[in-house]
């Protein structure tokens, strides 16, 4: 069987099963991202209130598949290639029932294209939370479910890749710690899925007529469990991807395999748990469930998460440090690769994932604290820091390192390249502020008017409301204009990009023989990592990550006693 | 004495948690179960439980 | 490289953790816990608490409690749509209700008293917010929430609704009075 090939440049090995899921997997990501950010366009621009685009017919047709595109098409296809990349590649295993997989990936795509269709047929701005009894047209639901389905199925080959690669032998010791965050996606995956399909099948019975009633609270919570949880394989997927970029970009190890794996299982444990933010100001619901499982059981996840932002950027640290980067506390951090956009695109969604999205995330998932938040569109500013600079400018990155290594192409406007994950980055910051500051002043999410034309009564939000929703339309035309430069840049080069020859010399350095079709023999077993020599770990090892840690603390503690302080000046309530 | 399992006397024992976080489906099965009882049944039970207006 | 390898060692737990990240640990869990106690001490000793308290009702069933209550309390009416104005006494129970798209009827409360107020819809899910405290809430069909209100600044506050709710969410807006 030579079904493998070996990557010259990185020396991983590629089964080719895995390889054109990989491929097929990402292009259909940047298929959604487009539209995606298409759609966003038109939203933002709507929701800038000099320029108000759209009516709103069209502005919630629009907002509805922007937020599925993005939040659900986008990542859930890269996240499968990335479940594929860290079995099948990171393992040297190939991959568990190919036939299945591709069928996954069939459901996965006639799915997104169905669901996709009932929107813009119109009959079907439900928003992406489709909240019962407001009906969408049944194929709304059903493209949703095929996509479940087929995302499902490609966890699953996952776990066999994983069963296959232990069975086989084909790496020593234990599944590296990329593959291991992987796995965390996975397993929140699979509950996220379950959840969805717990809830829409019944929705989608009920759209045709077949079921009469379906409770909107009980929907609310168990579409939550999808709803959030779906965004939750996002983080243990990218903070995988963090460690990743580390490993490539530093050739970093990490601080130590059993604290970043002891995060990675405080997600598992208790990450889920979180979609209970949203059920905050809910009616029906005792405190107590409010407070344990949006606290994700004492904020044992958050914890995980302040874990990852010391050990992703320390094991950086630690490896410039090993180069000689060693003045004061940040030469390393200054002489970081801030051209490559795998490191910049990684490093940005690092800060603003931890100062922005964390945080933000915290403060208004305290039971008392969401009541002057809640469906504001402070919370839309929340989720894009965590998504659109925590997942997506992540998985851009990640792109970057794809397309010589996966696609085999040479990456076209490479300077433009190194500018795009500032231009997406920097959009995305000035949205996300100015978005929170609106959504303090109480500027409702999801609303076609700010200025409520048309109502009976009046209202007007203060005219520092309507100032920073401008601001933040033009970090969305930004934003927009960078992700528009990725996708430029991506597309362009693995159609247009010149294609890379395997380089003889470096193949045959790894002692593998040249064959015409590239594709080699099974590969040699993954060997275990070479030791360190003992480093004198009496002292601090990472000073530098040690202080932004800190940094991000004060951060923290600051603007979270603020927003207590802000609710003691409402209405009391009780 | 040895584990009569145990056919490579020269390695350590696993530690119980490393044995863990080395089972996939035992932590699929626990990052089910866990959010499933203390999420969705904890709250469904809560939803079934409110009374009737009066 | 070996973020992306095995582990150096077989049995990598038993390696020592550095002395910085178990310093981060410590701080990083003693700032969760404080996180989480915040939340029962506010509800011991803060005063903007959600009492929970809430019954599964219909349309058919909350429709006429709110009628009740603008029957007696009717002081005036607003808009060409005779939004009615209603002022029930201090302490009493008052009644809102959501429908596409309107928050029913307008109310007039007195500053410092306490009300209990109940909230329903009677067809889709709607979002109380109300303007400019930023107080937020979800109202469902089927569920009456209630909460004891005290509003402790006189003045015309908007109730916009925050849960998207079909073509005409952006025009769904109520008014609350509080009178010194």
């Amino acid at each position: 069987m030579s079904n493998f090939r070996l990557c010259p440049d990185t020396g991983l090995f590629f089964d080719k099963n895995a390889e054109s899921l990989m491929k097929v997997h990402a292009v259909a990501a940047a298929v959604s991202l487009l539209v995606a950010g298409l759609l966003a366009l038109g939203v933002a621009l709507t929701r800038w209130p000099a320029v108000h685009l759209l009516p709103a017919s069209q502005f919630y047709m629009f907002l509805t598949a922007h937020g599925i595109d993005a939040l659900l098409f986008w990542v859930i296809f890269f996240e499968i290639a990335i479940l594929y990349f860290a079995s099948s590649t990171l393992l040297r295993c190939r991959l568990a029932a190919p036939r299945w997989a591709w069928l996954g990936f069939a459901l996965m795509v006639i799915g997104a294209v169905t669901t996709n269709t009932a929107v813009f047929q119109g009959n079907s701005s439900v928003m992406m939370t489709s909240y019962v009894p407001m009906q969408a047209a049944p194929h709304f639901y059903l493209g949703l479910i095929l996509f479940a389905v087929g995302a499902l199925i490609g966890c699953f080959v996952f776990f066999g890749t994983l069963v296959i690669a232990k069975d086989e032998h084909t790496y020593e010791g234990s599944i590296p710690l990329v593959t291991f965050g992987a796995m965390t996606a996975a397993i929140i995956a699979v509950f996220t899925i379950a959840s969805g399909a717990i809830i829409l099948v019944p929705t989608f019975l009920w759209s045709i007529g077949y079921i009469s009633h379906i409770d909107p609270e009980m929907y609310r919570i168990i579409w939550w469990a999808m709803g959030h949880s779906s965004q939750q394989i996002n983080v243990a997927a990218h903070v995988s991807v963090w460690y990743l970029v580390a490993g490539l970009v530093f050739g970093a190890r990490p601080m130590s395999e059993k604290v970043s794996r002891f995060a990675f299982l405080l997600y598992i444990f208790f990450l889920q748990l979180a979609s209970a933010h949203h059920i905050l100001v809910d009616p029906g619901v005792s405190s107590e469930w409010k407070i344990f499982n949006t606290s994700y059981a004492m904020y044992l996840a958050v914890l995980a998460s302040m874990i990852h932002g010391l050990t992703v950027p320390g094991s950086m640290e630690v490896a410039q440090r090993a180069k000689g980067y060693t003045r004061g506390i940040f030469e390393w951090l200054r002489k970081a690769p801030w051209d490559n956009p795998v490191f910049s695109s990684t490093f940005i969604s690092i800060i603003i994932f931890g100062f922005i999205g964390g945080i933000t995330g915290v403060v208004m998932g305290t039971e008392q604290i969401n009541l002057i938040i809640h469906n504001t569109i402070y919370v839309p500013a929340h989720f894009h820091a965590t998504v659109a600079v925590g997942t997506t400018l992540t998985f851009m990155g990640l792109t970057f390192f794809l397309i010589p290594v996966l696609f085999r192409r040479k990456m076209i406007l490479p300077t433009l390249a190194k500018w795009q994950p500032y231009l997406f980055g920097g959009g995305m910051t000035i949205l996300i502020l100015f978005m929170m500051g609106a959504g303090t002043m109480g500027v409702a999410r999801r609303s076609a008017d700010m200025t409520f034309a048309g109502a009976a009564l009046t209202y007007d939000y203060p005219g520092m409301a309507y100032t920073m929703m401008g601001i933040s339309g033009i970090g969305a035309v930004i934003a927009v204009i960078g992700g528009g430069a990725y996708l430029l840049i991506t597309v362009g080069s693995i159609v247009f990009g010149k294609k890379l020859e395997p380089s003889a010399g470096l193949l045959q350095s790894f002692g593998v023989p040249l064959s015409s079709d590239n594709y080699m023999a099974e590969p040699e077993i993954l060997p275990m990592a070479a030791p360190v020599e003992e480093h004198g770990s009496a002292g601090f090892e990472a000073p530098g990550t040690f202080v932004l840690a800190m940094l991000l603390l004060v951060s923290f503690v600051v603007y979270y006693f603020i927003n207590w302080k802000y609710l003691a000046s409402v209405w009391p309530l009780s | 004495m040895a584990d009569p399992d145990d056919n490579n006397p020269d390695e350590e024992r696993i530690p119980a948690m490393q044995s863990l976080l080395e089972n996939p489906f035992l932590l699929l099965f626990i990052g089910v179960a866990m959010p499933a009882v203390f999420y969705i049944i904890w709250g469904i039970m809560e939803i079934v439980t409110v009374p009737i207006a009066p | 490289m070996t973020t992306y390898l095995p582990p150096a060692q077989r049995i990598w737990w038993n390696e020592p953790v550095g002395r910085q990240e178990i310093v981060w640990i410590a701080i990083a869990l003693t700032w969760c816990l404080i996180l989480f106690f915040m939340m029962p001490y506010w509800h011991v000793f803060g005063k903007q608490n959600l009492s929970n308290e809430a019954y599964k009702t219909t349309p058919a069933q909350y429709g006429p409690k709110v009628q009740a209550m603008i029957d007696k309390y009717t002081v005036r009416t607003e808009t060409d749509q005779q939004i009615p104005v209603v002022a029930p006494p201090a302490g009493s129970d008052v009644y809102m209700l959501a429908r596409l798209w309107q928050w029913w009827p307008i109310l007039e409360l007195e500053k410092d008293k306490t009300y209990r107020l109940h909230l329903s819809s009677m067809d889709w899910q709607h979002g109380f917010s109300l303007q400019p405290v930023n107080i937020n809430m979800e109202v469902i069909p089927g569920y009456e929430m209630v909460l004891n209100i005290t509003p402790d600044v006189a003045g015309t506050y908007g109730v916009v609704c925050n849960e998207y709710c079909g073509i005409g969410h952006s025009t769904m807006l109520g008014r609350i009075y509080v009178k010194e």
